[in-house]
């Protein structure tokens, strides 16, 4: 229902602006739904033509990228910058561990449950961390995140304390185990996939919208009737549920968590990763994560354990050369004036 | 007349020693045009606040509808109907134009818990109809951080009329507009349907007495006077308190653009 406030647009006014738009809306909407499709079945095709080091490889930055897309639905989406987004990574790491030595190893149970160890662990912290803002906020994060990892090494009859949770069976389908790097790999790529999908559903609704809302301007947001805090707490669990589900991926294919996957190091990589790809984008932190995971766990052990050190490197050069990440390339290639932008 | 839709009696707000807001009682009927005026610093700006709640009484009553609202959080007032513009624009930046106006108009559909996308097609029906309605409809697309100073106050108006109010309040909702600009305001807002009641501060004297019913004068924080336009023009004391602040002329010469002088 509209209330009769003046006259609307004529129609010949709303034709004149229609078409161009229209197509280019049409090519927009095109590469958006083909892009995603023609990268899903190079990547599944990948175990065909290579070694299976290659696609270990690959399975750990499909993971490490749907974490740093989870948290990009805070940091980007949100403006909610945490520094103990692993926390939630670790909690479902160790929850997905756990269930399959104890349980089931069985499909998707150990990572779903993951999943929602992942959220109930961000919604029992983050109703504290997301009434606060600015500095506030990041100390909270980095202090739930040093709690969890403490915790993983305190409870050591639980976790394995600082030899890690190991032997965590392999995942199985209908009974059978996927003792092929391959199988394993296509797991992780339909979970990780389905879950960069949920994100961007997530973003891409009215709901995400008013998390962007609250991102540019919080206060005029509370002025049209929304309160900002359930929206913040919402966001917070629905990260930490998509980083408990990359946690449980985590296990099932490196089968060993130790207390540093909640440690501040991976935080702070994950945010790297975030910041490299472009914050905002979710799409611009899936490159960041590669990069990030390439450098760490390719390049580290030849450089003598200067990994981070690379990594720190990378990073500067990075907000320097590319201050808006990956996904400001993009815009830069456009030659437009992107969004973000004031005049 | 009909019952006051909104209430104030007594509300204060003191910054320090300064008494902002120093005892101030109105009641606006229900469909009324009310304009507050007053010199700059008179205290509309902070009288507005407390009203959407965004900043708290230091004492007094706030009523909507009959009932108290002096202690709601603002978006809770917000929800009751009470929707605003501000005098310094406050907008989504990274965001379009009709983005912009969706986010006021989603919750009035109910679709702002969506977590899928799905066809927003009656907020984004209405968000267009606004845009026409201010003259923003070309610019649906552009990112507010490009739009010009006139065409963002056009906005905020599009955006606060999007929330559905059934108390709209204006903070200088002409500032900064073309004369062809207010006009097109000002015809926007003379059509707007009686459940919608409206209170605008604005300096431009010409916009007030287009639109006002009825008008409150402002000085240092207290009420010097409400009446009907005419009983405005004709008092002694709102002369001498635009006088004592050096802008006197406002009242003699109306054809002035008054809106120069606030920045
Ligand atoms: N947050 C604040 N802290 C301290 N003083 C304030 C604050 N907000 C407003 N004031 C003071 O309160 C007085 C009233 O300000 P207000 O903005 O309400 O005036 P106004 O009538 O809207 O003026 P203008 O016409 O310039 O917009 C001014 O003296 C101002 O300096
Ligand atoms: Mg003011």
């Amino acid at each position: 229902m509209s209330l009769p406030v003046g006259t609307p647009a004529t129609p010949a006014a709303i034709a004149s602006t229609t078409p161009p738009r229209t197509a280019e809306r049409r090519t927009g909407r095109l590469l958006r739904v083909a892009l995603p499709l023609v990268v899903l079945v190079v990547l599944a095709a990948v175990p065909l033509f290579v070694a299976p080091f290659g696609t270990s490889t690959l399975s750990r930055i499909l993971i490490f990228a749907l974490f740093a897309v989870s948290l990009d639905l805070l940091v980007g989406v949100t403006g909610l910058p945490s520094l103990g987004h692993a926390a939630y990574f670790g909690v479902g790491a160790y929850a997905a561990g756990l269930v399959a030595i104890h349980w089931t190893a069985e499909g998707v149970v150990p990572v779903l449950v993951a999943a929602a160890a992942g959220a109930v662990a961000a919604g029992a912290t983050g109703w504290l961390a997301v009434r606060s803002g600015g500095v506030y906020f990041l100390m909270l994060t980095l202090a739930i995140g040093e709690l969890v990892h403490q915790l993983a090494q305190s409870l050591a009859s639980v976790t394995g304390g600082s030899n890690g949770l190991y032997g965590i069976p392999t995942v199985r389908i209908g009974g059978t185990p996927l003792t092929l790097p391959g199988y394993v790999y296509w797991f992780v790529l339909a979970v990780t996939g389905l879950g960069y999908l949920g994100l961007h559903l997530v973003a891409s609704s009215p709901f995400g919208g008013v998390l962007r809302g609250i991102r540019d301007n919080e206060p005029r947001m509370r002025s049209l009737g929304y309160s900002p805090f359930r929206y913040k707490f919402a966001a917070f669990v629905i990260a930490g549920g998509f980083a408990g589900l990359a946690g449980g991926l985590f296990a099932a294919q490196v089968r060993l968590v130790t207390p540093s996957e909640a440690g501040f190091t991976t935080s702070a990589l994950v945010l790297l990763a975030v910041i490299l790809g472009g914050a905002g984008s979710l799409w611009g932190p899936i490159l960041g994560a590669a990069v990030v995971v390439l450098v760490r766990d390719a390049l580290g052990p030849d450089l003598d354990g200067h990994g981070p050190l690379l990594l720190g490197i990378v990073f500067v050069l990075a907000v320097y050369v590319l201050p808006r990440g990956f996904a400001g390339l993009r815009d830069l290639l456009r030659r437009r004036p992107s969004p973000g932008e004031t005049p | 007349m009909s019952a006051p839709l909104l209430s104030l009696s007594g509300i204060s707000r003191h910054f320090g020693a300064l008494k902002a807001v120093d005892d101030v009682s109105i009641d606006v009927p229900t469909g009324a045009r009310h304009a507050l005026i007053g010199p700059n610093g008179a205290g509309k700006s902070t009288l507005f606040r407390l009203v959407t709640g965004s900043m708290p009484v230091s004492s007094g009553t706030v009523t909507l509808g009959g009932s108290d609202i002096t202690r709601l959080p603002e978006f809770r007032r917000a929800r009751r109907g009470i929707s605003q513009t501000l005098q310094h624009s406050s907008l989504f930046l990274s965001q379009t134009v009709q983005q912009n106006v969706l986010l006021a108009a989603q919750r009035q559909y109910g679709t702002r818990h969506a977590i899928v996308p799905r066809e927003q097609a009656a907020a984004r029906e209405r968000a267009r109809a606004l845009l026409a309605d201010v003259g923003l409809e070309g610019r649906a697309g552009t990112p507010v951080s490009a739009l010009s100073h006139g065409e963002r106050r056009q906005l905020e108006v599009a955006v606060a009329l999007a929330c559905q109010p059934r108390l709209l309040l204006l903070d200088e909702p002409a500032a900064g507009m073309s004369p062809a600009e207010s006009a097109r305001l000002v015809e926007l807002l003379k059509s707007l349907p009686e459940s919608v009641t409206v209170v605008i501060v604005e300096h431009d004297l010409e916009v007030v007495f287009a639109l006002a019913t009825s008008v409150t004068v402002l000085h240092l924080g207290r009420v010097l006077l409400t009446g009907s336009p005419d009983e405005v023009r004709a008092s002694a004391a709102v002369q001498e308190a635009y006088l004592g602040t050096g802008r006197g002329s406002l009242f003699l010469d109306m054809a002035e653009p008054a809106h120069l002088e606030v920045s």
